[in-house]
């Protein structure tokens, strides 16, 4: 049992996800962070400079929507799944609808197959208006089940 | 019989692709914030690399570098690919963008990637790139296929986020 699975056992079993995010480097870099308050969970990129694709406009890169997709995706699969180790991802087609605009960008993932060793999440980020979504994405994921 | 005629030297539009290629590359700021930086250019191809940072783990078990920096890399590669396809400043926008990962990058090594811009119409980009670690393109760490919207007739400066 490694530091890390007791961090995702623990976060599953109290419900609190921060510990997880906070163990996660790239989450912290980007500033996404993901709230259970709801009873949902969501995810959360705080806006900053960094997030930048274009400056002119400005607009959000479309790798940091992307990583606020997967990231969301991830930790609706390790929610909903058995899994206590983080699911490998291994496809994942993000479709870009709107201009991210520098403002603080949401998204909640609908689990929406668990196999024995495949996991497959459509995720959704908005900004304002959760009806307005500026991306979406399916990602698949391998996990592994805990042993019997 | 008549001679070869001469190479055509550079034009002012590729001279300028060659420019915005390198400065998007390296003064985008997601992309100056990630480490991202211009490699090559060549035969159409884009070559941008991702050096390997602590800050860029996805799993702190395994040291591997998480699935959006590499997404990022991907995205501003391919973006690249067609602005040199298209050969003159344009407004672009990434309208999908499809990502396998075959296999973990290696912690500790910079990842590259090698995007193509394989077929251009009037409005639409299809782009494919490749991601691999320097010396190792046997191996590919990921593959992408993305479609990107060409807004031609409109200033680079326009309304449309960049890759």
């Amino acid at each position: 049992m490694s530091a890390l699975s007791n961090v995702v056992r623990s976060a599953k079993e109290t419900g609190k996800v921060s510990t997880l995010v906070d163990a996660i480097p790239y989450l912290r870099f980007l500033g996404i962070s993901m709230d259970t308050a709801s009873g949902a969970l969501i995810g959360k990129m705080a806006y900053s400079d960094a997030l930048i694709g274009n400056a002119s406009l400005p607009a959000l890169h479309g790798g940091a929507i992307g990583a606020l997709l997967e990231s969301t995706a991830i930790f609706q699969a390790l929610w909903e799944s058995e899994t206590i180790v983080l699911p490998k991802i291994v496809t994942i087609t993000v479709d870009f609808l709107r201009s991210g605009r520098p403002v603080d960008t949401f998204a909640r993932g609908v689990f929406t197959k668990e196999g024995r060793r495949v996991v497959n999440v459509s995720v959704e980020a908005w900004q304002e208006d959760p009806q307005r979504p500026i991306a979406r994405a399916n990602a698949i994921f391998l996990v592994e089940p805990i042993e019997a | 019989m008549p001679s070869e005629p001469d190479p055509p030297a550079p034009d002012a539009d590729s001279r300028q692709i060659a420019r915005l290629v390198k400065n998007l590359a390296r003064y985008v700021p997601h992309n100056a914030a990630l480490g991202i930086h211009f490699v090559s250019m060549a035969e159409g191809r884009v070559t941008l690399a991702l050096p390997y940072d602590e800050k860029l783990v996805g799993n702190p078990l395994t040291g591997v570098v998480h699935g959006g920096a590499i997404t990022a890399l991907l995205d501003g590669a391919c973006g690249l690919a067609v602005f040199v396809e298209l050969g003159e400043p344009t407004p672009i926008a990434t309208l999908d963008l499809r990502i396998d990962y075959l296999r973990p990058a290696s912690p500790g090594q910079a990842v590259h990637a090698r995007a193509e811009c394989f077929k251009l119409t009037r409005n639409v980009a299809f782009v494919r790139c490749e991601a691999f670690h320097a010396g190792g393109e046997a191996d590919l760490v990921a593959v992408a296929n993305g479609t990107f919207i060409v807004f031609r007739g409109r200033a680079i400066t326009g309304s449309e986020k960049l890759p």
